[in-house]
């Protein structure tokens, strides 16, 4: 079986510029990528048929000099298949860009919060580090450091929140074996919106 | 007989016809016809089940084309297994839905496309498991993965349109994959039938071989989820309704393990890639479990221990022997059931309790006793405890893998005796938070409607829940509404109302997926054998080729 260079060669490039074009954020981009990428694997396909022969029809040609055939219907049906993906990829880009402007693909949850808690952390360490180097013990300048620490802390709070309540301790040991949420209980002690929990719970008339 | 195989992938295509045509105008029709359908496509699994085990296997040439030329279906003993186990299931997530659906008003904002897309994705997970070439597999998992698309960007909120990009990338790219891996293995033998792959592969060299093997376990581990290739899921199916939840979980991963079990079997005997199946097994196991014991939200935790669980089918495949290949088809009968009823539980806790945020909900041993007999029946079946399935399947894995005696199998014995374990805990800490514990301050009183806010990151926001969606920490709003007025929270949005009467067909539908479950144990006997016939003839080879070519 002899294989066109050519076919190879257009797929290959068509393959790598498909594969970095989905490597990007934006989802339209992304969608261009699959197309381009989709188009290089059906060329890849059609390499598969091996020689050029005569077109392959039923009638009026030599059967055994025919190009084969089952790679152009197992193509035709990739296209297929790229082409009602891509009018939904389309239709969520558009969605994605109603909804919030952009139509990037926003990070992973679990990454967020990650990189969030490297960042708290770094700066937490460096001012230390400064508030050390300085040598100022004044009050002024005590106060400074503890309200930015102090700030620092609700940042890495409200992220523990989100991933590992059951690590705080609420000094009972039985909320703290199952994994309580001890804000649940620190609010019940006297704050009036244990109630209705979430920042919106005072503006309750405003959902559609 | 053999005029049936086809039926099970053209019934449910025909009634999308059907159902589309009718739309929403006469929602009762739509809902029969559903029903009605996947009802007829159960008993029909049933059928070939029996027929493919008591004469071997069945096939059809679609327009009776021979084999490198035609489409061909298959139905053997593994075949039909799957076939019954999956339309039971679809069966009990479609009543569980339409419960759903009726519960939350669907009249004034009915979703058109739910039943139409359900049927599809139906069609196309049976067509994967009658695919008797690697083409018409490739046309299954798209008729699917099209439909699941649809399924879980119902309603295109933002949390959903996110989850879902990331869902439709991982699957476009597996795709491309999958074409490239049938162009190759078109190129080297001239035929994309398993039969006559199964008869041609052997004769290529052995680089080849293993080149077109790792393609394709490649584009299959993505589909399973199997541990490099699986940070897509628990991104991707929290956010969706929870009926639709269920049945991806349940059926979608199961079916890459399918395609699994059908090449390694037919296509690649020998086993030379063995090793490495069964170190993703052992990675996919500890990560995913570790992964669940981190979560807080109850959907995000059972995606977890989804992929941790995958590992013990993998286990199986890796081991490759008639015990091993045996015990991983139970595991994945057992495996769809609880998976499926975990996932439909927990949107039953969601409508109770207005969140999966563990939490943030508690006290339900005591509000909702039956609720918590649902969770309670198959989390235990999950972690394997003796009597349910859970024990049989691990039980006959770790039998394999101590037959087989090698240094890689005892790894896996211990990692698999350590994930059980583990899940073991994960449930009980589950049950702890969510069941026995007295209910937390500030849960929502039933009867409330909570909305979950749309994803917006504000980052000053620092006191209360972070609004991040798809966390279960989303921003909770209590809405006032004036008395009479009907609430339409629907499959649309991420809106639940909180109800302490459960809907009844929904708590039906999840009490027969736990009665399903629970059968496997009383008819261990029936099914231990059957698999294991099942095993034999995956092993064996002949029946299947000599089926397909043999006429």
């Amino acid at each position: 079986m002899t294989v066109s260079a050519s076919l190879l060669a257009a797929a290959a490039v068509l393959c790598a510029v498909g594969g970095i074009l989905m490597l990007t954020r934006p989802l339209t981009r992304i969608l261009l990528g699959a197309v381009i990428a989709g188009n290089g694997i059906n060329l890849f396909i059609l390499s598969a048929t091996g020689t050029a022969g005569r077109e392959p029809l039923l009638y009026g040609v030599d059967l055994a000099r025919v190009t084969d055939p089952l790679p152009q219907a197992i193509a035709l049906t990739a296209i297929v298949i790229t082409l009602a993906t891509t009018a939904f990829l389309l239709a969520m880009a558009y969605r994605g860009h109603q909804l919030t402007g952009t139509d990037e693909v926003h990070d992973d949850l679990e990454d967020r919060r990650i990189v969030l808690r490297a960042e708290v952390l770094d700066e937490r360490d460096e001012l230390r580090e400064r508030f050390r180097a300085d040598g100022d013990r004044s009050a002024e300048a005590r106060r400074a450091y503890r309200d930015e620490r102090r700030r620092l802390r609700a940042r890495l709070r409200a992220d523990r929140a989100l991933q590992a309540r059951g690590r705080d301790a609420t000094g009972d040991l039985w909320h703290d074996v199952l994994g309580a949420d001890p804000e649940d209980y620190a609010k019940s002690a006297g704050d009036p919106r244990s109630t209705g929990p979430g920042p919106d719970a005072q503006n309750p008339g405003d959902t559609g | 007989m053999n005029a049936l195989v086809p039926l099970p992938v053209l019934l449910p295509l025909c009634a999308t016809g059907l159902s589309l045509a009718f739309g929403t105008r006469l929602k009762q029709i739509q809902r029969l016809i559903s029903v009605a359908v996947l009802t007829a496509v159960l008993g029909l699994s049933i059928t070939l089940m029996i027929a493919a085990d008591r004469n071997g296997p069945l096939s059809v040439h679609l327009g009776d084309f021979a084999p490198p030329l035609g489409i061909t279906l298959v139905a053997d003993r593994l075949s039909g297994l799957m076939l019954t186990i999956s339309s039971a299931i679809t069966l009990c997530v479609l009543v569980y839905s339409l419960g759903q659906g009726m519960a939350d008003r669907d009249e004034e904002t009915p979703v058109a496309v739910f039943h139409p897309a359900y049927l599809i994705l139906v069609a196309g997970v049976s067509c994967t498991f009658l695919a008797g070439d690697l083409v018409n597999l490739y046309v299954g998992f798209e008729i699917m993965l099209v439909a699941s698309f649809v399924l879980l960007t119902l309603g295109g909120t933002g949390p959903r349109i996110r989850a879902g990009s990331t869902y439709v990338i991982i699957s476009l790219f597996s795709s491309m994959l999958f074409l490239t891996a049938i162009a190759m293995t078109y190129a080297a033998t001239g035929t994309a039938n398993f039969a006559q792959l199964a008869e041609r592969l052997g004769a290529l060299p052995l680089g080849v071989q293993t080149l077109i093997q790792a393609m394709l376990l490649t584009v299959f581990a993505i589909k399973a989820a199997v541990f490099p290739l699986a940070a897509w899921l628990p991104d991707s199916y929290p956010t969706a309704p929870a009926p639709v939840t269920a049945v991806f979980a349940g059926l979608l991963t199961k079916v890459g393990v399918y395609c699994m079990l059908r090449t390694e079997t037919l296509l690649f005997p020998g086993n030379r890639l063995g090793d490495l199946l069964m170190a993703a097994a052992l990675a996919s196991m500890i990560v995913g479990i570790l992964g669940a014991v981190a979560q807080t939200d109850l959907k995000r935790l059972l995606s977890f221990t989804l992929i941790s669980h995958i590992g013990y089918m993998v286990f199986g495949i890796g081991l490759a022997t008639r015990d091993a290949y045996g015990g991983a088809i139970v595991y994945v009968v057992h495996h769809i059931t609880v998976q499926t009823t975990l996932f439909l539980v927990a949107g039953l806790i969601e409508r109770r309790s207005g969140t999966t945020e563990l939490t943030r909900i508690g006290g339900l041993a005591r509000a909702a006793p039956a609720l918590a007999v649902l969770f309670f029946v198959p989390a235990m079946n999950l972690a394997g405890i003796p009597p349910l399935s859970g024990f049989i399947g691990k039980l006959g894995l770790m039998r394999a893998g101590v037959a087989d005696g090698g240094v890689w199998a005892w790894i896996l014995v211990a990692g698999a005796t350590a994930t059980s374990l583990l899940t073991l805990y994960v449930m009980a800490k589950v049950w702890n938070l969510a069941f026995w514990r007295a209910a937390p301050p500030g849960q929502a009183a039933a009867g409330t409607v909570l909305e979950s806010d749309d994803d917006s990151d504000d980052d000053d926001a620092d006191e209360g829940p972070d609004r991040m969606a798809g966390t279960g920490d989303e921003g909770v709003r209590v809405r006032h509404q004036p008395a009479g007025l009907a609430v339409a929270a629907t499959l649309h949005g991420h809106a639940v109302t909180t109800t302490s009467v459960l809907p009844r067909p929904m708590t039906w539908a999840t009490a027969a997926a736990v009665a399903l479950g629970l059968s496997f144990t009383v008819f261990a006997g029936p099914l231990t054998s059957y698999t294991d016939r099942s095993a034999a003839e995956l092993l064996a080879r002949r029946p299947y080729i000599e089926e397909v070519l043999g006429r």
